[in-house]
């Protein structure tokens, strides 16, 4: 312990070198940036930017990376809450609550929840890193195909209840975002799937970001359009100290879904196959779960905004583990970090913590000061952000349809995307005005995949035995965990029931 | 067309369309059964949950006949008078928008775009006119193009060497 | 940003290259860098670092932009590649799915012998790797008598069906008359993971992908499918030392379009050269494993293409498309 206590303190203090101090900076403010752009993530700036860092001594070069990967964990939020549009796949659940609360004028409440969720889910999950990294690298390594299935029944469980009221119309949604899913090459079998019209472009199945931007960016922006009558008007904020201070006595509000969202983050995104999204989707449901209010959810909940900020920063902590320790990358953009620490000379495996300290704890030790840097920017940045909602719509309009054309051509490069996010934009907000709800369909294309593929490969594995999946300990906990969840709300509501008609059988006995 | 029509023929639609998925599925020959030892066929998530969706589609057109669904109850149009003119001129601009960037490129079309939006529905003064016509595609190549390094659609080889020009005096100046 | 940009250029300024010594022919536009894998896995390091040597060389008037296109085991980058005949801006990172794509995928219409052969940068190498908990295992043939008591309960972890791997594994199946369950995983380091959390019981990975974990001592490689042992691993026999005839690269070459006008495969040539001679790459290809002798170029790659493409389509008759994709 005491060792650690040592290598963590000359690794906070090769973060505050002046060079070292800058790129933080300069990256915490490029990946702010960068992120808050639709469709534009951590994954665009950290690839982009990952030649420029040849230039630079590795540990400074890792240090601007893995800062500029913590803005845009940040930056997504601001455009899910000032645009409704998710700005990373990590940000979509912070839609759910983040855009009604703009629309209700509270927009500078859900950044400042949004910012400080992310810097409590960062430092816990630093902490943790710090502490527990050597036995949770051993741990993940626990975690084969019938784990990661176990994993996504529990994520899926913790969705329940996210739909509409309309029960075959949220079925009909999940659903069709699970098919969508698995448009594409499927890597099993190594055969195409779903390949409409024979176009080989779908080959490369539908992206998540396309499916998001065109039901957030295109769908929901045509239904706000209808709604208000062509006068969108995102109710100004008049942001000042007064208001601030009241701000941050909120914070008690949302504090428990962010602690929640924190360790749920960390864990998820240390198992190489999970990442930022679904920790962010699962911590939301969960909070949604277990709130006193669960209703209230989706209409403007602050907890709402807070979980699933909490759970994307600290699982983008997290997510370094499995990369540093195994040399797994477990989201894009740590693969693409991965590889720059190749480039660099440096090999990220088991051996990396001994043979490369002052690599390791000066990479720690910039997570805890990016940390702070990114909270503090992000504070301070909030009227500006705040402005972008007093704009006239025949201003904000024709800007919002402009980035989500761009930002989808930009992670694909491809023209083909943006026709498709325009269909499925189209689609998405006919299929709103029916009362289909859209959210699990987009949260079924993001766990489709991940489930569809660690099924088959565990059965594969288990020569087609299903009870491979109760057999192993932990899956079997997950499983146990799933039913748990899904078996809660409808017992709470039996308990409920009981107790309410005992009260009202009560006065007539 | 009212909203009870309009959800009777989404329903159809999508109904349909698992229809059309599941024959998609099946007819690309992959096994849509439990492979012995190998756990389930490449076919077997998409077909059958693709009959799912058949089947929730089914239980909404029960539930129109029936009047369970709010919907199906509701007269009023499915989409406004009013609005289908908002968001069709929204959804047309994209299309528009989207066909001239292949064409003219990216620049030229941002620039119309920003004009028809800005000028012609939104009636905005000439000054804050030009300053978006401006601004956005300025911004946007600022952003993409040197920050970045993407190379956004450029349009046909005419377009494109006049873009080449502007990018030319770039790299030579700037680098 | 912008100061990284300003430090970028002064680095530029400061570069003593001679871009002078290049032909005529020079990109006008941002050349794309097609890599028809996804990120993080060998091609697209190697492309990235290609393209981070490009820019710290100043080799190009314009940068290098890599761009994945990973569907369909590459069949997107070629048929993408396969549309942009006579483009000179574009090139493309490529690996052995380069031939096994558009012969297990008949209608793709791609016949990678019309594209233009820049240069061959690297040959992979292969080699058989078990978790070294398995005391049981040390050799060859301990490994063979171990996988054929297993039956099809032996599982090898593989980078997805109708991957290098899934050839190479589907040819031991062939040579050593057994049967294995095949289990695809998404890159090959998932796979690393995957046999060091004693998941899956083998694997056929590249030295680049086990590297670490067989440093560290948490698995060992039995056999190397290569004509000479590698000086990377001096002490493990090849397939051809114990008699079986399995040898079997991945070779990682730069292609354009076809058509391309003969000045500017000439720049991309001498680009792709230069790099090549580079320390930094030849230090790459050692650390990884990696086999950098000569770069093959122009007609000799051509030649080798169109012998590779012969040979894998008389290998995937030999195992039979089935075999490999496993349904």
């Amino acid at each position: 312990m005491e060792t650690i206590f040592v290598s963590l303190g000359a690794g906070l203090l090769q973060a505050f070198e002046p060079l070292n101090l800058f790129m933080i900076f300069a990256g915490c403010l490029a990946g702010l940036f960068v992120g808050c752009m639709p469709g534009l993530g951590s994954v665009n700036g950290v690839a982009i930017l990952l030649p420029v860092t040849f230039l630079v001594p590795p540990t400074t070069a890792i240090i601007f990376l893995a800062a500029l990967y913590y803005g845009a964990m940040y930056g997504g939020a601001i455009s899910s809450i000032t645009l409704g549009i998710p700005g990373a796949s990590t940000a979509v659940a912070t839609v759910f609550d983040g855009r009604p609360m703009a629309q209700q004028g509270k927009a500078d409440k859900a950044l400042m929840a949004a910012a400080i969720a992310s810097f409590i889910g960062g430092t816990v999950s630093i902490i943790l890193f710090t502490l527990f990294a050597p036995p949770l690298a051993a741990f993940a390594l626990k975690f084969g195909p019938q784990e990661e299935f176990a994993l996504m029944l529990l994520a899926f469980a913790t969705f329940i209840g996210l739909g509409g009221d309309d029960i075959p119309k949220t079925i009909f949604s999940i659903l069709l975002g699970l098919v969508l899913a698995a448009v594409g090459f499927d890597i099993i079998s190594g055969r195409p799937r779903l390949i409409f019209f024979d176009m080989v472009e779908f080959q490369r199945g539908i992206g998540f970001l396309v499916l998001a931007i065109g039901v957030y960016g295109i769908g929901e922006m045509l239904w706000t359009l209808e709604t208000t009558k062509g006068t969108v008007k995102m109710h100004r904020v008049n942001l000042g100290w007064a208001r601030m201070k009241e701000n941050f006595g909120e914070v008690k509000q949302y504090i428990n879904s962010t602690w929640l969202g924190s360790v749920l983050g960390f864990f998820v995104g240390t198992l190489p196959a999970a990442g930022a999204t679904p920790a962010a989707l699962m911590s939301y449901g969960l909070s949604k779960t277990f709130s006193k209010d669960p209703d209230s959810f989706g209409k403007g909940n602050i907890s709402g905004v807070a979980a699933p900020e909490a759970a994307n920063n600290a699982a983008s902590t997290g997510s370094m583990l499995p990369m540093i320790t195994l040399g797994i990358p477990g989201s894009p953009t740590t693969a693409i970090l991965l590889g720059g620490m190749i480039i660099w000379g440096l090999r990220p495996g088991p051996l990396l913590f001994t043979e490369s300290p002052d690599f390791v704890w000066g990479l720690i030790g910039s997570m805890y000061v990016a940390n702070l840097v990114t909270v503090l920017l992000n504070l301070a940045l909030i009227p500006v952000f705040i402005r972008v909602l007093a704009m006239p719509f025949t201003m904000l309009t024709p800007i919002i349809f402009v980035l989500c054309v761009l930002g989808v051509f930009a992670t694909t490069d491809r023209m083909f995307d943006t026709w498709l996010m325009l269909i499925i934009g189209l689609l998405a907000y006919m299929l709103r005005k029916l009362n289909y709800p859209v959210a699990p369909a987009v949260l079924a294309i993001v766990l489709g995949p991940l489930a569809e593929r660690s099924l088959r490969q565990s059965l594969i594995s288990s020569r087609g035995d299903v009870m491979t999946f109760i057999e192993r300990p932990i899956s079997l906990v997950c499983i146990l965990f799933a039913v748990a969840l899904i078996s809660y709300p409808l017992i709470s509501k039996f308990m409920k029931k009981k107790r309410a008609g005992e009260t009202s059988v009560d006065p007539a006995a | 067309m009212t909203v009870r029509t309009a959800e009777l023929i989404m329903a159809i639609a999508m109904l349909l369309l698992s229809l059309g998925l599941m024959l998609n599925v099946y007819s690309d020959g992959l096994r849509i059964g439990w492979v012995d030892g190998r756990g389930p066929g490449a076919g077997m998530w998409p077909f059958w949950l693709s009959l799912g969706m058949a089947l929730a589609s089914l239980a909404t057109l029960i539930r129109w006949f029936t009047g369970a669904t709010p919907e199906s109850r509701n007269l009023d149009p499915y989409i406004a008078p009013e609005t289908l003119f908002l968001v069709g001129v929204s959804a047309a601009s994209i299309l528009v928008l989207l066909i001239l960037m292949n064409l003219i490129g990216t620049y030229l079309s941002l620039v119309l775009f920003m004009f028809f939006y800005v000028r012609i529905l939104g009636k905005h003064t000439w000054f804050t006119t030009i300053a978006m016509m401006i601004g956005t595609p300025v911004f946007v190549y600022l952003l993409f193009e040197v920050a970045l390094t993407k190379y956004l659609p450029k349009g046909l080889p005419f377009f494109e060497e006049i873009f080449l020009v502007i990018d030319n005096l770039r790299y030579e100046y700037f680098y | 940003m912008s100061i990284l940009k300003t430090m970028m250029t002064s680095a530029a300024v400061l570069a003593v290259t001679a871009p002078a010594a290049f032909a005529e022919w020079q990109p006008r536009k941002p050349v794309e860098f097609i890599i028809m894998a996804g990120t993080g896995g060998g091609a697209d390091q190697i492309a990235r670092l290609l393209q981070g040597l490009i820019e710290k060389k100043d080799l190009s008037p314009r940068p290098f932009i890599p761009i994945n296109k990973p569907g369909g085991s590459g069949a997107e980058a070629l048929r993408y590649l396969q549309d942009k005949a006579g483009d000179n801006h574009v090139v493309m990172m490529t690996l052995n799915s380069f031939y096994t794509t558009p012969i297990i995928q008949e209608d793709l219409g791609v016949d990678v012998t019309e594209f233009t052969p820049i240069g061959l940068m690297a040959m992979d190498t292969f080699l058989l790797w078990v978790n070294s908990d398995r005391d049981d295992i040390n050799d060859l043939d301990s490994y063979v008598e171990a996988v054929k008591s297993a039956g099809l309960d032996w599982k090898v972890g593989g980078t997805g069906s109708g991957q290098e791997d899934s050839v190479l594994t589907a040819m031991m199946e062939a040579a050593f008359e057994y049967d294995v369950t095949y289990i695809p995983f998404p890159g090959g380091g998932t796979v690393a993971k995957n046999l060091v959390g004693n998941q899956i019981d083998s694997t056929v990975n590249n030295p680049a992908e086990q590297m670490e974990f067989w440093r560290a001592g948490n698995s060992k490689p039995l056999v190397q499918f290569t004509a000479e042992r590698m000086p990377a691993f001096p002490d493990v026999p090849t397939a051809k030392e114990l008699g079986v005839d399995i040898e079997y690269y991945m070779q990682r070459s730069v292609n354009g379009p076809p058509n391309m006008d003969p000045e500017a495969v000439e720049f991309y040539t001498n680009l792709f050269q230069e790099l090549f001679d580079s320390e930094e790459w030849q230090g790459f290809c050692e650390s990884d494993g990696l086999t950098c002798d000569t770069m093959m170029k122009g007609e000799e790659l051509a030649q080798f293409h169109a012998t590779q493409k012969v040979a894998h389509e008389k290998l995937i008759a030999q195992v039979g498309a089935a075999s490999i994709t496993g349904e």
